[in-house]
């Protein structure tokens, strides 16, 4: 089963609410920037290593 | 002519009331790369799904029977048109929650059930990508230690090859399909502000790759003609596929291939949910013509490489509008269309809150287009590329964030940064697991998945439109089902209580059952 658990830090989960309770957008655009740092730590964590090799082997065939 | 929108001559007759439920389904070709091991797309595709399929043991053909891809909406084939064409060979299975998973060109591609309402929809997508999650865990059973199926909900490799996510909406027969295309065009060129998924780079054939360094869409770079039958070559913003999968005399089926695959729950939602209002309008004779688009092939582009949202783009009528106030004026005309007409197409609740979080959208973006990095995919995929740029001062052609875009996408929980940008979601990962294998109530994928879910072994073939039993008596009996809002579980669900044996079911339809000649392929 592809649990979504993670290792890392929980702050920058998927927020969790219903579609029905409208989010305030103001507030939660504030707390994604404060949050910005600790994303882009976990970023820095789970990014492929090797950048240039996986840019370039990510080749698809066109579809449709 | 192709690639050229006749001029729609509408009929000022606001008291005709057309419009009919959005029934409506996303398909969804994913990306996927076979790592530490060699293998072709299509090898890696049909190894994927055969592994999800296997661990059922079951696996239930698709009955082409009724398939016509090259038929145009327009009413009449094009020599010059390249219709697509169907693959029989490869894997194509029905899954008991009524959708279809199969191999496509060199994609994998899953095609939820057909749903009433847009957020069921939303849901099945959902579902969709823990069946591909789930089928690149079972795959890893199959492989040589180290390698591993990776599959990635995007649209492009970067390097100039697309697939799509297409959406279907059902529309009433009566509707004229030209002026209904010249008056949705307007929101598939602008549409993309809110549910654009982002793109590092440019791929559009005249243009250097790096003088975009980042824009809003996926797929706008691919788009050449206005109207037309084509998916893989000469892309056309409409799509006149005219394969309605239901009553061809009641019902047309709009095939969409100009939009993003969304990883944002509230984009797709979005996505779906203005453009199933808007077609409700437009049936519904309430869409006036002063938004036509001048030129929507180079609009489409122009508005997707602007992610500073100030760019106008050309009406029909000389004036010019940013794409946001476009979105914003259609959003108010939508707004009183609701006040007079209601959103029964849609589903009353279900449109207002469409409404309400597309009005909320359009407003973030005029404010600060980062105030809504939780909903809008471009948003956040740019603020993750923006940060990681500035903290290691990288220029905008490192690989490192063209890397970002790709990974943004990656169906692997561990590694995909979607999970990990805050977007908000509404779908639980037990209801996407449900997903999975439960038919939604409302459509006829009830009746698709329980006959595979009950009768698995009498089930011979299935598609959107029917179901094809072996009852152990020649001939086949294919139930027909041509009525997408038949077939739900309000309907029948006392039918599968009743019926034992698929011989009991066929028995209680009586005249509605007919004889098939289908012949499995493999």
């Amino acid at each position: 089963m592809p649990e979504r658990t993670r290792k890392q830090k929980p702050a920058t989960t998927r927020t969790k609410s219903s579609p029905v309770e409208e989010s305030k957008p103001a507030a939660q655009g504030e707390k994604l920037i404060a949050e910005l740092d600790d994303l882009l730590d976990e970023i820095d964590d789970v990014l492929e290593t090797n950048a240039e090799d996986f840019v370039k082997s990510y080749v698809q065939k066109g579809g449709e | 002519m192709v690639g050229q929108l006749r001029k729609p001559r509408l009929v000022n007759t606001s008291e005709v009331e057309l419009s009919i439920p959005k029934v409506c389904g996303i398909e969804t070709e994913y990306g996927i790369i076979a790592k530490g091991m060699d293998a072709s797309a299509v090898t890696a595709s049909s190894l994927l799904i055969n592994s999800y399929v296997g661990r059922f043991d079951q696996n239930i053909g698709w009955d082409f029977q009724d398939e016509q891809p090259g038929t145009d909406a327009r009413g009449f084939s094009l020599d010059d048109a390249f219709p697509p064409e169907i693959e029989m060979h490869l894997v194509n299975t029905v899954l008991t929650n009524g959708a279809r998973y199969y191999v496509d060109h060199a994609h994998p591609e899953v095609s939820t059930p057909e749903c009433r309402y847009v957020n069921e929809a939303v849901v099945y997508d959902r579902g969709g990508e823990e069946i591909v999650r789930q089928s690149m865990i079972a795959a890893k059973g199959f492989l040589p230690e180290g390698a591993e199926l990776i599959a990635y909900k995007n649209n492009s490799d970067g390097k100039g090859n697309s697939y799509g996510c297409h959406e279907n909406y059902l529309l009433a027969r009566e509707l004229s399909f030209a002026k209904m295309a010249a008056l949705i065009t307007t929101h598939f060129v602008t549409r993309q502000v809110f549910c654009g998924a982002g793109k590092v780079g440019c791929e559009f054939e005249a243009m250097q790759h790096n003088s975009v360094a980042y824009q809003i869409s996926q797929r706008a770079d691919f788009f050449e003609e206005e109207v037309g039958l084509e998916t893989t070559l000469k892309r056309p913003i409409i799509n006149t596929r005219d394969e309605p999968h239901c009553d061809p005399l009641k019902y047309r089926r709009l095939h969409v291939i100009v939009g993003d695959a969304n990883m944002s729950e509230v984009a797709t939602l979005l996505k779906l949910g203005t453009t199933a209002i808007l077609l409700a309008m437009i049936e519904d004779n309430q869409m006036p013509e002063d938004l036509l688009l001048g030129n929507p092939v180079p609009a489409i582009r122009q508005v997707s490489h602007d992610p500073s949202l100030r760019q106008t783009i050309l009406l029909e009528n000389d004036k010019r509008m940013t794409a946001l106030e476009i979105q914003q004026e259609l959003c108010i005309r939508a707004e009183k269309y609701a006040k007079k007409f209601g959103l029964d197409a849609v589903g009353q609740e279900q449109g207002e809150l469409i409404l309400r979080r597309w009005r909320e959208v359009i407003e973030g973006l005029q404010r600060d287009p980062m105030t809504v990095a939780h909903i809008v995919d471009w948003v956040a995929k740019k603020r993750i590329v923006d940060g990681i740029a500035a903290r290691h001062n990288l220029r905008s052609n490192d690989a490192r964030l063209k890397a970002i875009d790709l990974q943004y996408h990656d169906m692997r929980p561990e590694k995909c940064l979607a999970l990990r940008a805050g977007l908000e979601t509404f779908v639980t990962h037990q209801q996407a697991l449900i997903a999975t294998t439960t038919p939604p109530d409302s459509t006829r994928a009830y009746f698709r998945g329980r006959c595979l879910e009950k009768w698995p072994q009498d089930v011979v073939a299935a598609n959107w439109d029917s179901v094809v039993f072996d009852i152990g008596k020649d001939p086949l009996r294919r139930i027909p089902m041509m009525e997408p809002l038949r077939g739900t579980k309000a309907l029948t669900k006392e039918l599968f209580d009743r019926c034992a044996t698929p011989a009991d079911l066929v028995a209680a339809l009586g005249d509605e059952v007919s004889t098939s000649n289908f012949k499995p392929t493999n």
